[in-house]
Formats: structure tokens, C-alpha cells, sequence
């Protein structure tokens, strides 16, 4: 009855101002989307090829289940062992590498384990484990969190087997900035969420720039002889502006206080 | 033994005036008499009122009296269909898929509708079919001849307790049923609203309608009944006019006990 | 105590503001979740009187599935809205997935037992009294029912408040159906959930607090409209 008038009237005003471009999905991963550089390619996107890119932010692993099922048009990640096996099980017509961010370490202020002036980041792992020190993990079998296992790994650390100083936190690495911001403990981040990140707290950067430590993002177009639906010429029409001296331009001047966050490495 | 034999009572007196405007509505064949013949009721194997043989004429006013617990809610449940017959027969004189429809009930404590007097009473006009301008405007004339007038627009339950019994009263006649069975209806009323719902009652059996209802109140009965149908235990022990029930004294020990005022279990 | 402080502030700036995306944003709140709560409530409102007047075999089985089903998680129902709807599920083909739709289907599944429940419990707390008098008044099935939703409506109508409240305070759910997609499918709780996310607490909350002055005034609409508070008998 009343509701009924209410929705019309909300129906109405939804109603006003749509406009019709070409549209197609793309999964995105939590770090991509946190790190802003999506607000600063979209609208040039749009102009360029008149296309509205609708970004699903979700994480690796569910990015990849969307494109096994059609339900995306691309996916772009950062998990390259997971995107072979994705290829190869040809849910992906290809994998294109577009670019590189990096991972950060971030802990307390007073670095109590010392990971700053460590030499390496195996070195850093190793000294997190030695000092026991509160460490929070993605723990959502993600693309940074399979990432920071690996890079355990190497430290020669199980942190499974760890005491209660490890804490595998299950959640976005949004979430999981939070919960180390609130426990004041050491984490992995990308740089890009870390720098976007607003509730720092006590938290500093503490270790950076091993090259074990490089996340490079790749964008798999969902394979249309698997899914007819899929939108695979706008899919390549988008990745073609992707690897374009336009986008490189773009991506190696994002800059977040100051900082570049991205380097494009596309191969023509 | 209590005597349950059916008692065929003569017909109440009615004018030809009532006659006249029943036959005005253009019914089929009355609904009336009513025969119940072995007539049981049982709830989980046990007996609650019956084997009852009684007969309800076309005209009159029957009084049920008797103690409590002697199944007087569950004759009155039993003739108008509310209650489940387990046992024997109800008769009406026409078809089954009739009577349903020609007969009202007003229930011991009223059943306030949550809608306004005149809805309310205009209610089982709506549910057959009355367009709903025609039923309000009905509805209205009924509720003021009830001096109900006054509070139309009153949501029902805030009435006072004569009130809400005279809006029971004006929704079952609405339709103008040929038989209306009350549930003492006077029981949580106060002297004058007890009057004024007997006034309507005489009325409402003057113009033609058959009422069969069940009273405590002993005064009650002598000012109203025409007939007096006496139960005990479940069973009907006397059937008699009312002049012979309450002057003649009645037949039964437990029935002449009641009338006394003696405490009869 | 700061980021609360903060969020007021940012709350009022958001509303004198009112900035075409949060408006848009608003606006896609209040229709996905109106549209949700008006067909819930046509589904569970009969429903719930039909289980209140009606006597059979399972009812009492329906009954406990419905109480049960209330305390769904929303994630649970939005996995399973996912798997019917996406590309690869039975639904597929209808392309419903990650439109405004697909999360009203899902909240349609979230609060249809809400309602189902409150009205069933309203309704048979109605029938009980109305039950002699509509027997013997010999109204059909269909009449008792449309009866006692017409007389129980003030009840009914917090029956759909509450399905309103959980609707639109919902995020699990519409966060996998919908995919909080900016312009298309973003509502005011996946926006908290993803300003939460990027650790902007002032920015979430300020939205949180457009959020509840949304449900309030839309309580307060509904209730006008039903004159509900008016009268405390009926």
C-alpha cells in the first residue's frame, strides 16, 4: 500500500540520469582497489574507449572462482602460481602481466624484534620469529597471504606451529590493518592499502624493497569459448589500453603522499 | 430418569405483521423447525452434552437454563454448527447448504472486530457479497436503532461491555437471521444494558426472528422465555412452556431446586 | 572517542552536503530494500496467517523451518543466491548476478521468514479471538485470512519494519550477489564495509549515521502513513 508508493517514488529517482555505455565486469583484488589507482584509470578508460569498467573488489581466490564461472568478464590479480594453473585449466584465454607493486612489512613504531635493519626479507621473517613478536596474517588463503607463507618459508619458519604470537586473522587486508593496528603487532601489507590506510595508529613501515617482495598484477581474460556470454571484445579491447603507453604513463605517475606505488612492465 | 424426549412447542406469538416481512424477503422454504434427534457431542471420548432430543419451532423465544457445566454453551455450539456433532442427527428443514447462512450467533463475551462500530456491524454484509457503500449505510440505520449511533466511528474495542454486546447483537441481526442463538448474553452486563438488550430481543423476535438463549439470571428467563428448556449434566431433563415450567412448578427435583434457588450441582 | 567525535562531524557534513554518489547511493538502499520488504511482505504475510488458520499434517515442522531459518546467516543465503545466479548456476542465463536484483532476491530470502514468523505468531493471537465469530459467520478460507491481515495490519506493519530493519542494515549477502560495484550495485552498508576496510573509520561511521537517520525516518514515514502510534487499542 504506502510502501508500495514509496518505492515508486524511489523508483523514479533511481530512474533519472541513466546513461548507456559499452559495460563489462571486471574481479579486482581488495589491494588493487585500495590502492586507489582504479579512480585515476576508469574515467580516462571511459573517455578513451567508451567503456564502463563495473570493478568487482573481492579477494584472489574468489576473484578466480568468478571467472571460473563466468560471472566476470576479466579478472586482474596478484598470485602467479594460482593464475598458471588458471590458464592452464583454461578458464583464461591468457595472462597478461600489466604491472608491479610491492610488499611492505609494517610493525610497532619501537620495532621490538628489529626487522629494520635487516638485510633481506627471509632475514626479516627470521628475526619476527625469533622475538616472538604479534604478527597478524591475512589467513584468508589470498594472494598476500599466500605470499607472506611463502616468504616464511624461505625465513625457514612453520608458523603454524608457532605459539599464540601468530595470529592468522581470516579477514580483507583492510580488516586485517585494523586488527594490527588495534594489537599494535607486526604485518604484511601491500604498499598501496598501506598507504591509503587511515588508522595507522603506533604502525610504521619498518622493511621494503627486496625484490622477493615485487606483487605482480595480471589480467586474465575469462576464456568465451568456456562462456559465450563473456564480453571478450571489449575484454581485449580493455586490455589493449592496459598495456598502451597511455596506461604506462598513468600508472608510473600515481603517486599516494608522494610515494609511486605501481611500475608498469607491460611487454607490447 | 430425566425425561429427553422431543417436546414439539406450539409457535411463539407472532403477528402476521412478522409473517408478512419474512415472506417479503423473498426466502426459500424457512430453515425452521429444528429437530436434533440422539444428538451427541464428544471431546477426546468423552461425552459433553447429549444423547439430546429436542425440537426448535418456526416462532418463540426458548430459554436454556440450567447449572453450570450442564453443556447449555455446548447445545447452543452444537444446533449452529460450531461445535462437532459426534453423534445422532441434526435436522434443519432445508437443504444443509442453506442454513449456515440464515442463522447468527452472540457469543458470552463479545468478539470485538478491530475496526470501527460500524464495520464491524456492517461486516457479515461485506463478507456476502453487499457492495460496501450499501452495508455502511445499512449498518448505520441498525447501529442508531441500537443507540449505537452516537459512537460509529469508535473503534470497537473501547466500548463498554453493554456496549460491545449491543454491537454483537446488531452485527448477527444484521442479515436478519431466521434463528439466532445467544450465549448468555446478559452475563457481565449491569442491569440497564441487561434491559436494553432485552428490548431488542423482543423486538428482533417480533419482527420474526427465532432466538434460542441461554441465561443464569433467573429473572431473566421469566421476563423472556416462551419456552424453557432445562439442562443437567449434559442432558436435556425438561422441555416446557415457560408458564407451565415456572408456575406450574417442574417435573424434576434438580429442575424445581434451580428454579428455588437452591444449589444444584 | 575521537573517530565517534569525527563521525558526527562527517555524518553532518555527508548530509548538508549530499553529494550525487552518496545520493545515489541512498537512493539504491531505499529501493533495493523497499522493493525486498514489499515482496516479502506479500509472500510472508499470507503466509504467515495461512499457517496460522490452517491445521495440517507438517505445520508444526513449517513452523520450527521458519523460526529456524530466521537466524540464517545473510552470508549463507548470499552464497547460495550466488551459486543459483551466477553464469555456471541454474539461473545463469537471466544475467541477474551483480545487478540490484540479484541482491533483492537475496534479501527477499533473508527477511520472508522474519515476517512469515511475526505475522504467523500475530495472526494466530488474532484468530484465537476471532475464531468463533468468522466460523459462524461462514466466511470462506480466503476471507478469514484477508480479515485478519486487515485487522492485524498495525502488527503486520511492525512485522514489516523489522524486516525493513534487517534488510537494510544488511552487508554479508549483498556484498556476493551484488558486489558493491560503484554506480551499479554499491548501498550504504557495503560502502561502510569497504570505507572500514580502507581503515577511513570517520567516513564509515558518518555513512553508518546517514544510515540509521534512513531507517528512522523511514519508521517514522510508515508509522505516520499507519497512524500506528495513534492508537494504542487497535
Amino acid at each position: 500500500m504506502m510502501l508500495i508508493r514509496a518505492w515508486a517514488v524511489v523508483s523514479l529517482l533511481a530512474l533519472a540520469g541513466v546513461a548507456h555505455a559499452d559495460e563489462m565486469r571486471l574481479a579486482v583484488t581488495t589491494s588493487f582497489d585500495n590502492s586507489g589507482l582504479a579512480a585515476v584509470l576508469l574515467p580516462r578508460i571511459k573517455a578513451d574507449l567508451d567503456l564502463d569498467i563495473q570493478m568487482i573488489v573481492v579477494g584472489t581466490g574468489q576473484a578466480l572462482r568468478l571467472g571460473e564461472a563466468g560471472d566476470v568478464d576479466a579478472i586482474l590479480v596478484h598470485s602467479r602460481a594460482a593464475e598458471d594453473a588458471f590458464v592452464a585449466a583454461g578458464h583464461a584465454t591468457h595472462r597478461r602481466e600489466i604491472m608491479y607493486n610491492d610488499f611492505v612489512l609494517i610493525g610497532p613504531g619501537h620495532d621490538p624484534a628489529g626487522i629494520a635493519r635487516a638485510g633481506s626479507a627471509a632475514q626479516a621473517f627470521g628475526l619476527l620469529a625469533q622475538a616472538r613478536a604479534p604478527f597478524v596474517s591475512r589467513g584468508d588463503d589470498s594472494g598476500t597471504h599466500n605470499k607472506e607463507l611463502a616468504l616464511w618459508q624461505k625465513a625457514g619458519v612453520d608458523p603454524g606451529a608457532q605459539g599464540a604470537w601468530y595470529r592468522a586473522a581470516g579477514a580483507s587486508m583492510g580488516a586485517t590493518l585494523n586488527t594490527a593496528s588495534g594489537m599494535n603487532a607486526y604485518v604484511m601489507a601491500d604498499r598501496a592499502s598501506w598507504l591509503n590506510f587511515g588508522n595507522k595508529g603506533d604502525l610504521r613501515l619498518l622493511f621494503s624493497g627486496d625484490p622477493v617482495l615485487f606483487n605482480q598484477y595480471a589480467y586474465l581474460p575469462v576464456n568465451p569459448a568456456r562462456h559465450t556470454h563473456v564480453k571478450a571484445a571489449l575484454a581485449a579491447k580493455l586490455e589493449g589500453w592496459l598495456v598502451s603507453d597511455m596506461a604506462a604513463g598513468l600508472i608510473n605517475a600515481y603517486k599516494v603522499n608522494g610515494e609511486q606505488l605501481f611500475t608498469f612492465n607491460a611487454r607490447p | 430418569m430425566p425425561t429427553s424426549q422431543g417436546i414439539s412447542l406450539p409457535a411463539g406469538p407472532a403477528g402476521p405483521a412478522a409473517l408478512g416481512e419474512r415472506a417479503e424477503s423473498g426466502r426459500a422454504a424457512s430453515i425452521l423447525p429444528l429437530r436434533l434427534r440422539g444428538a451427541m457431542a464428544r471431546a477426546r471420548g468423552k461425552v459433553l452434552i447429549g444423547p439430546i432430543d429436542l425440537d426448535i419451532t418456526r416462532r418463540g423465544l426458548t430459554i436454556v437454563m440450567g447449572p453450570n457445566g450442564a453443556g447449555k454453551t455446548t447445545l447452543l455450539r452444537l444446533m449452529h454448527g460450531l461445535q462437532r456433532l459426534s453423534a445422532g442427527e441434526i435436522i434443519w428443514s432445508a437443504p444443509q447448504s442453506q442454513v449456515r447462512d440464515r442463522q447468527a450467533f452472540v457469543f458470552q463475551s463479545p468478539v470485538m472486530m478491530r475496526r470501527s462500530v460500524l464495520d464491524n456491524i456492517a461486516y457479515p454484509l461485506v463478507l456476502h457479497g453487499v457492495a460496501r457503500a450499501d452495508a455502511r449505510a445499512q449498518a448505520a440505520e441498525m447501529a442508531t436503532e441500537m443507540g449505537l449511533g452516537g459512537l460509529l466511528d469508535q473503534p470497537a474495542p473501547v466500548l463498554s461491555g453493554g456496549e460491545q454486546q449491543k454491537l454483537s447483537l446488531a452485527r448477527a441481526l444484521i442479515r436478519a437471521p431466521e434463528i439466532l442463538f445467544l450465549d448468555e448474553p446478559c452475563a457481565n452486563l449491569d442491569g440497564r444494558a441487561t434491559r436494553e438488550i432485552e428490548a431488542i430481543l423482543q423486538k428482533a423476535q417480533g419482527d420474526g426472528t427465532r432466538i434460542v438463549m441461554s441465561t443464569h439470571n433467573m429473572g431473566q428467563a421469566r421476563r423472556m422465555a416462551q419456552d424453557v428448556v432445562f439442562m443437567y449434566d449434559g442432558k436435556v431433563h425438561e422441555c416446557a412452556e415457560a408458564t407451565g415450567f415456572f408456575e406450574d412448578r417442574p417435573k424434576t427435583p434438580e429442575a424445581t431446586g434451580f428454579i428455588n434457588g437452591d444449589i444444584v450441582e | 572517542m575521537d573517530e565517534i567525535l569525527h563521525g558526527t562531524y562527517e555524518a553532518a557534513r555527508l548530509i548538508v552536503t549530499l553529494d550525487r554518489d552518496l545520493l545515489e547511493i541512498i537512493v539504491l538502499s531505499l529501493k533495493v530494500t523497499l522493493t525486498a520488504v514489499a515482496i516479502a511482505s506479500l509472500i510472508g504475510l499470507p503466509m504467515g496467517a495461512w499457517l496460522a488458520v490452517n491445521r495440517f499434517r507438517f505445520r508444526r515442522i513449517v513452523i520450527a523451518v521458519l523460526n529456524a531459518l530466521m537466524g540464517l546467516p545473510p552470508v549463507v543465503v548470499g552464497l547460495f543466491v550466488y551459486m543459483m545466479l551466477s553464469r555456471s548456476g541454474p539461473f545463469g542465463a537471466m544475467g541477474l548476478l551483480f545487478t540490484p536484483s540479484a541482491m533483492i532476491i537475496a534479501q527477499v530470502l533473508i527477511i520472508t521468514p522474519l515476517i512469515a514468523s511475526i505475522s504467523h505468531q500475530t495472526i494466530r493471537d488474532l484468530w484465537a479471538q476471532y475464531h468463533d465469530l468468522l466460523i459462524s459467520l461462514n466466511a470462506t478460507r480466503g476471507q478469514r485470512i484477508m480479515s485478519l491481515l486487515w485487522d492485524g495490519r498495525r502488527a503486520l506493519l511492525t512485522a514489516m519494519l523489522a524486516g525493513f530493519g534487517r534488510a537494510v542494515g544488511e552487508v554479508g549477502a549483498i556484498m556476493i550477489v551484488g558486489g558493491n560495484i560503484e554506480h551499479a550495485t554499491r548501498v550504504l552498508t557495503t560502502a561502510i564495509a569497504l570505507e572500514t576496510g580502507r581503515g577511513n573509520f570517520a567516513f564509515a561511521m558518518g555513512l553508518g549515521m546517514v544510515l540509521i537517520a534512513i531507517a528512522v525516518l523511514v519508521n517514522l514515514a510508515i508509522h505516520g502513513l499507519g497512524r500506528t502510534e495513534r492508537s494504542s487499542v487497535w
